[in-house]
């Protein structure tokens, strides 16, 4: 099982959901974060006091899956969010040594779907 | 935590027995007015009322458009000074205030006790402040000015003041700075007033007079954590913005209420004080535009109270193209103050509180003695561009006094209170934010 992070432009996130779901997984877990990566931030300006280099507003989703989900999910997170800009985002794929179902106990790739 | 719970010379109990014994000294000579002859106009004395019922919506306005500015952790710190300072500046106004300010005139520099505890403030008029309406609504009206003016010192020492030494400087200053000038500006007898100086509705008494005390404060409460680059920005725009929306409808009561009557003179009144804050909105955000390459929205909320600010003391006396002018001038004067003073003399006036009402103010007084125009208000002057230049030095003089007594003053209550009782939070408390550790709560849960 893998633990597959994508942190996103926040307004490719509809787009993303919809490829995902057309790979039918439909299970995702959606927060809105701010960070920064190599293109550094942009300066606000609050009463001509400038704020260099604001952290900028991105999406994370935090999708598990079985071994194979893997690539479709990877594949469904690059169509939906490249735009070819700086600034897309990434994706970490993780190893998930566990993963347990609340309602009925079941674990590993029976409760990861 | 530390200092959440602190047992000092302001611990509860001292403080509910002193209002008791204060308000007991108030009961012994509280009375009904006599029954004057009612010569009071239904018109005037609702416009009145409304009036005063805007302006005091304005204090509720400042600390939305303060809370908005300050960060998340001492949201609810800013609304609770200002809300309570509505609470007790209000009693103290209609214990020891209004007669401080408004009672019969002693030596030309205060009112005298004969109106302690609203006593003969009643139903009927008085002919020298206001013919047409009852005095007690005169007096409520002045109230919302004696409410408003400390809670803009707020925005000198936000998110470091310790709260008890908030409530006693507050009281303190509200006596022995607020009261004595409002006496000298408008108070029957007082010398501003007998000297000719023009302030319609508290350009002086209000603006400079809390400007300059907030330049105080800033100076003598010191920079916060972290100034000036490692603050966050504002934590919420939007609150601003409708605090500010909030402040521009209630200045329609503020200055066309000052008229204290409902006709010719508060209509241009009304519209004095909307162009200019026009003028002032847009000429800020093209400031903004021109130096940052965007105008801001902060930048233009800003200018529009700036502009508020200076037509106030002019609003009574001005055509509507001088108020254009004058918000022009209100735009540039506190945009470049803000923008290159006060980076260069590094003090943390947090939200601007001398920047925009200080300078704005002295803008405002000053701008007064250019356009002041007895065709629009006869009980008026003219000023220089009427043919009396002498107009602009005496409203410059009104305001050296004004400066120098409220910055002084101003400045040793707060070394005083400082002294007693410490004006700051410990480093700690400022680093968890005020909310938490001056009032036990917060403002924004992260879920639910």
């Amino acid at each position: 099982m893998k633990y597959i992070i994508g942190i996103i432009q926040p307004d490719r996130l509809d787009d993303v959901l919809k490829k995902l779901t057309e790979k039918e997984i439909h299970l995702a877990t959606v927060s809105s974060v701010i960070g920064r990566g190599r293109q550094q931030g942009v300066a606000e300006v609050y009463r001509s006091h400038r704020e260099p280099g604001n952290l900028l507003k991105k999406i994370k989703l935090e999708i598990a899956v079985n071994e194979d989900f893997v690539d479709k999910t990877i594949n469904a997170i690059i169509d939906g969010a490249r735009t070819g800009q700086i600034g897309d985002g990434k994706i970490f794929v993780l190893d998930l040594p566990e993963c347990i179902r609340i309602r009925t106990g079941d674990i590993g790739n029976d409760a990861i779907g | 935590m530390r200092g959440l719970t602190k047992k000092g010379p302001l611990c509860p109990k001292r403080l509910i027995i002193l209002v008791i014994i204060f308000w007991a000294l108030a009961l012994c000579t509280d009375a009904h007015a006599a029954g004057q002859e009612p010569t009071v106009d239904s018109g005037d004395t609702t416009w009145i009322l409304v009036s005063a019922a805007l302006v005091m919506l304005m204090t509720p306005g400042l600390a939305f458009f303060y809370g908005g500015l300050v960060r998340r952790k001492n949201m609810l710190s800013v609304l609770m000074q200002c809300l309570m300072i509505l609470c007790i500046v209000s009693l103290q106004w209609a214990l020891l205030g209004y007669s401080l300010s408004f009672g019969p005139d002693k030596g030309s520099i205060i009112g005298g006790l004969e109106w302690l505890g609203l006593k003969g403030v009643g139903a009927g008029p008085n002919a020298d402040y206001a013919s047409t309406i009852p005095h007690q609504a005169f007096m409520m009206f002045q109230m919302m000015f004696a409410v408003i003016t400390p809670a803009l010192i707020i925005g000198a020492f936000a998110e470091r003041m310790k709260f008890s030494s908030f409530c006693v400087f507050t009281l303190l200053w509200t006596t022995i700075v607020y009261d004595p000038v409002a006496h000298w500006v408008w108070g029957v007898g007082g010398f501003l007033r007998e000297s000719g100086a023009l302030d319609f509705a508290g350009g002086t008494v209000v603006h400079i007079n809390a400007g300059m005390t907030a330049l105080a404060a800033a100076l003598v409460l010191g920079r916060r954590q972290g100034y000036p680059n490692d603050i966050s920005p504002p934590h919420n725009l939007p609150l601003a913005v409708l605090g500010a929306a909030l402040l521009w409808f209630g200045w329609f009561g503020f200055n066309a209420g000052s008229a204290l009557s409902a006709g010719g003179l508060s209509v241009s009144a009304f519209t004095v004080t909307h162009l200019a804050a026009a003028a002032a909105g847009v000429t800020w955000a093209l400031l903004d535009w021109l130096k940052h390459k965007k105008p801001t929205t902060l930048g233009m909320i800003t200018g529009v109270v700036a502009g508020l600010v200076a037509i106030t003391p002019a609003s009574g006396f001005v055509t509507p193209m001088a108020a254009i002018w004058i918000g022009v001038g209100a735009g540039i004067f506190p945009w470049f103050v803000v923008t290159y003073i006060k980076t260069a003399f590094n003090y943390d006036d947090s939200l601007d509180a001398f920047g925009v009402h200080g300078i704005g103010g002295i803008w405002g007084a000053i701008a007064t003695g250019i356009w002041a125009s007895k065709a629009v208000n006869p009980a008026g002057a003219d000023g220089l561009l009427y043919g009396n230049p002498m107009q602009i030095w005496i409203q410059i003089k009104a305001v050296i006094i004004t400066i120098v007594y409220s910055f002084v003053v101003g400045f040793i209550l707060l070394k005083l209170v400082d002294l007693v009782l410490k004006l700051r939070v410990s480093e700690h408390e400022e680093r968890i934010g005020l909310d938490l550790t001056q009032h036990r709560e917060g403002s924004y849960t992260l879920i639910s």
